[in-house]
């Protein structure tokens, strides 16, 4: 089972929306509230990182009965360097960004927290692409 | 901590939900920082928050907070309700503070997560 949904830059308004609809998927198919809530927090982050920090992009979701696979890629302008990224507390969110309660420098790590599976390909200039990975087997509720 | 006491403890009122009012929370947090609310892993979480707009919302939503008290005499706006409203959260107003709203709910017995 496979779900796409497009985010655009800057619209807040909508931050949440692709995650709020992958979570009722979810939540029909019967995944576990713990699981279920792992995913959503981590994709959330990354919908948020997408309309705060990039030009736009999209969420590919894929489930199946072991697994969801989630893959959330931008058009730029990429991340100059990662490891000060995952920092917890770095930031570069806009004052705007941080009206709207974002942008405390969580999103990256808290990502990492969550999924069992964490990889992210970025250069400055370049777009950004996530990838994360959950496990649906019985007795993984593995988290990194 | 059943939420009905919890509107009663801070001369609340309901914004929303109000036949989920005999339903309990465990833990109360306050923060107007959604980036923290979503690093918890607790559930039955009441958040405490003065960031009245429907980012509070969608991220109690996604957090599966069921409970969100909005101090400082902040107002719910539709857009806040309807959301609310479709995700079965209780929405809470209170004139108090942040501060003020915490200390009486943590003296009545509601604890942190932390």
């Amino acid at each position: 089972m496979q779900a796409r949904f497009s985010v655009d830059s800057g619209d807040f308004t909508k931050a949440g929306s692709a995650s709020s609809a992958i979570k009722r998927m979810l939540k029909q198919l019967g995944v576990k509230p713990a699981v279920v809530k792992r995913v959503v927090v981590a994709l959330f982050e990354a919908e948020v990182n997408v309309i705060a920090h990039s030009y736009g992009g999209f969420i590919q979701c894929d489930i199946s009965p072991e697994k969801v696979n989630l893959l959330v890629q931008d058009t730029g302008p990429g991340i100059p360097d990662l490891d000060l990224a995952m920092t917890e507390g770095w930031s570069t969110a806009t004052d705007a960004v941080r009206e709207m309660g974002y942008g405390a420098g969580m999103g990256l790590p808290n990502m990492k927290k969550n999924a069992d599976s964490l990889q992210i390909s970025t250069a400055a200039g370049k777009h950004t692409e996530i990838r994360m990975s959950f496990s649906l087997k019985e007795g993984e509720d593995g988290v990194s | 901590m059943k939420i009905n006491q919890i509107v009663e403890a801070v001369k609340g009122k309901v914004a929303c939900c109000q036949e989920n009012l005999d339903k309990e929370v465990r833990f109360g947090f306050a923060s107007d920082l959604m980036s923290d609310v979503l690093t918890l892993r607790d559930d039955d979480i009441l958040l405490i928050t003065g960031l009245s707009n429907i980012q509070a919302i969608r991220t109690a939503e996604l957090s599966d907070i069921s409970v969100v008290l909005l101090v400082r005499n902040k107002t719910a706006s539709k857009e806040m309700v309807d959301m609310a409203r479709e995700a079965g959260i209780v929405l809470i107003t209170t004139e108090y503070s942040m501060f003020r709203t915490s200390g009486i709910l943590y003296e009545k017995g509601l604890p942190p997560i932390y």
